[in-house]
């Protein structure tokens, strides 16, 4: 079999709008991620015991289960309870939770890098627990977090794929149904292949300038 | 427990200390680090604390800021700090009462701890604007004001690693009084400092003491900074007040024999 330009460029428009909703997917599920996995990550440090066993359980059973049983879980149990949801919500409260268990580990080591006299520094002016945290120890656990919390918008952004078994239209839902339709795979999996590969290669170097920059921005080099 | 009902609710007014620790006893797990300790500190007064490393010097300036102790009470300004009222009997302080009865106290750190992502002005800004409520206007001019006074005006829109150690302490000095104490705690201050830069730190602190009519406590190892500003130094050892009295009584003629050892081992190191 040989490779179709022909056919490559007639695809292409199909594939290229399916890679916005793979972005739009990857993007929606870091975003729900990055909100959670920070509530995830407080609530493991509040001194009600119980909530943080059981946060620390929830985060635990996340991350030592797979990510399309989740998926899988979400879509197809829920009905069964009544709760009907289309794939794209279906897929983004499954991933982003996913990813929020991750991302709260990167949070907790984030916050436990600050040192302990910042913590000391904001009794000492009788600062409310929120504007502890929110103010003085989240934006200095945030660049260490940084590089971590960038590992796994690429991991988002790779396991996207995932949705297409509950008929997300993202490049790779599209490359299965224009490969059954015409009876070529070549050339929509090798498209989906170079473009995962054209957007995850530069983005170890838009973290590392990222990070520099949020050093930057606050004054901390 | 402990029978709180010894301790009264609030201090009268003929009795009142700026800072009163009654019994009071600090231990972590089984290691008692402050055993039954009854120290008065009058408003305005300037004491220095000295003493061998584990002889309970900072916690006694740790328990008014950071840290709960397992008997006793603390007393600022007449109200209790450790603990609270509630129908009119004492009760262990809770988190939110601690906050505001801290209010009064401000500190300052050995390794300063300035927040590092705001400039000199923001770190001054932070607590009046948060936590008393100032408006930023405000907050600012009070801020300048202080930073003026710490001889750091010119730096304050710099971020603390701009700054060498001995103006991140002045900063520093410039946050706590930012929230107009009653209480200044001064935690080694001058113990990170480069030799060179220490001067500028004291000098801080002696127009301090001489200018403002501030309650200061002040745990040093600099026996000559303690022995020309204090009106009082107090020697700890083991967890107790081992001697106390005028800067020149306690280092000219020190009553006790574990004083004398400790100021001769520290004028031989000097």
């Amino acid at each position: 079999m040989e490779w179709n330009w022909e056919f490559t460029w007639e695809i292409m428009p199909r594939m290229l709008v399916a890679t916005g909703n793979t972005l739009i997917a990857a993007g929606l599920g870091y975003s729900i991620a990055i909100v959670l996995g920070l509530f995830l990550a407080l609530a493991q440090r509040t001194p009600i015991s119980l909530l943080t066993l059981i946060v620390r359980e929830f985060v635990e059973f996340i991350r030592s289960t797979p990510l399309v049983l989740q998926i899988f879980f979400v879509y197809y149990v829920g009905p069964q309870y009544g709760i009907d949801l289309s794939p794209w919500v279906a897929g983004m409260i499954a991933i982003g939770l996913h990813y929020s268990a991750y991302l709260s580990e990167v949070y907790r080591g984030g916050i436990e890098s600050v040192p302990v006299g910042q913590w000391e520094a904001c009794r000492s002016l009788s600062l409310s627990t929120s504007d502890t945290y929110f103010r003085i120890i989240i934006p200095q656990a945030l660049p260490p977090s940084v590089a971590g919390m960038g590992n796994y918008l690429v991991g988002i952004f790779k396991d996207t794929p995932m949705l297409s078994v509950i008929g997300v239209a993202e490049l790779m839902h599209a490359a299965n149904a224009i490969g059954g339709q015409h009876y070529r795979y070549l050339e929509p999996y090798t498209i989906v292949g170079v473009i995962f590969l054209l957007i995850s290669l530069p983005s170890a170097g838009v973290i590392r300038v990222f990070e520099t920059w949020v050093r930057r921005k606050l004054g901390m080099i | 427990m402990e029978d709180l009902s010894q301790y009264p609710l609030e201090l009268p007014e003929s009795d009142k200390p700026m800072v009163r620790f009654q019994n009071v006893t600090k231990r972590y797990g089984a290691l008692t680090v402050l055993d039954d300790l009854n120290l008065d500190i009058a408003e305005g007064e300037m004491v220095s604390i000295i003493g061998p490393s584990g002889s309970g010097k900072t916690t006694v300036l740790r328990m008014l800021m950071l840290e709960r102790i397992q008997g006793g009470v603390i007393y600022v300004d007449g109200k209790p700090l450790t603990h609270m009222q509630q129908r009119g009997r004492l009760v262990q302080a809770s988190e939110k009462y601690l906050r505001q009865a801290r209010e009064p106290v401000g500190m300052c750190f050995q390794h300063f701890n300035l927040f590092p992502h705001m400039t000199a002005l923001q770190n001054c800004m932070e607590g009046p604007v948060q936590v008393l409520g100032m408006s930023k206007k405000n907050a600012r001019e009070r801020s300048e004001e202080l930073l003026e006074l710490v001889g750091l005006i010119d730096k304050k829109d710099q971020h603390p690693s701009r700054l060498s150690g001995g103006q991140q302490q002045r900063v520093a000095i410039a946050r706590a009084l930012a929230m107009r104490p009653k209480v200044l705690l001064l935690d080694e201050v001058t113990s990170a400092l480069d030799p060179e830069v220490i001067g500028e730190v004291t000098e801080v602190i002696k127009g301090l003491v001489s200018a403002h009519n501030l309650t200061i406590m002040m745990v040093t190892h600099q026996m000559g900074f303690a022995r020309e500003i204090s009106d009082r130094v107090c020697f700890f050892f083991g967890g107790k007040i081992e001697e106390q009295g005028a800067p020149a009584d306690l280092f000219d003629n020190p009553q006790r024999e574990r004083t004398q050892q400790f100021l001769s081992a520290v004028k031989s190191a000097d």
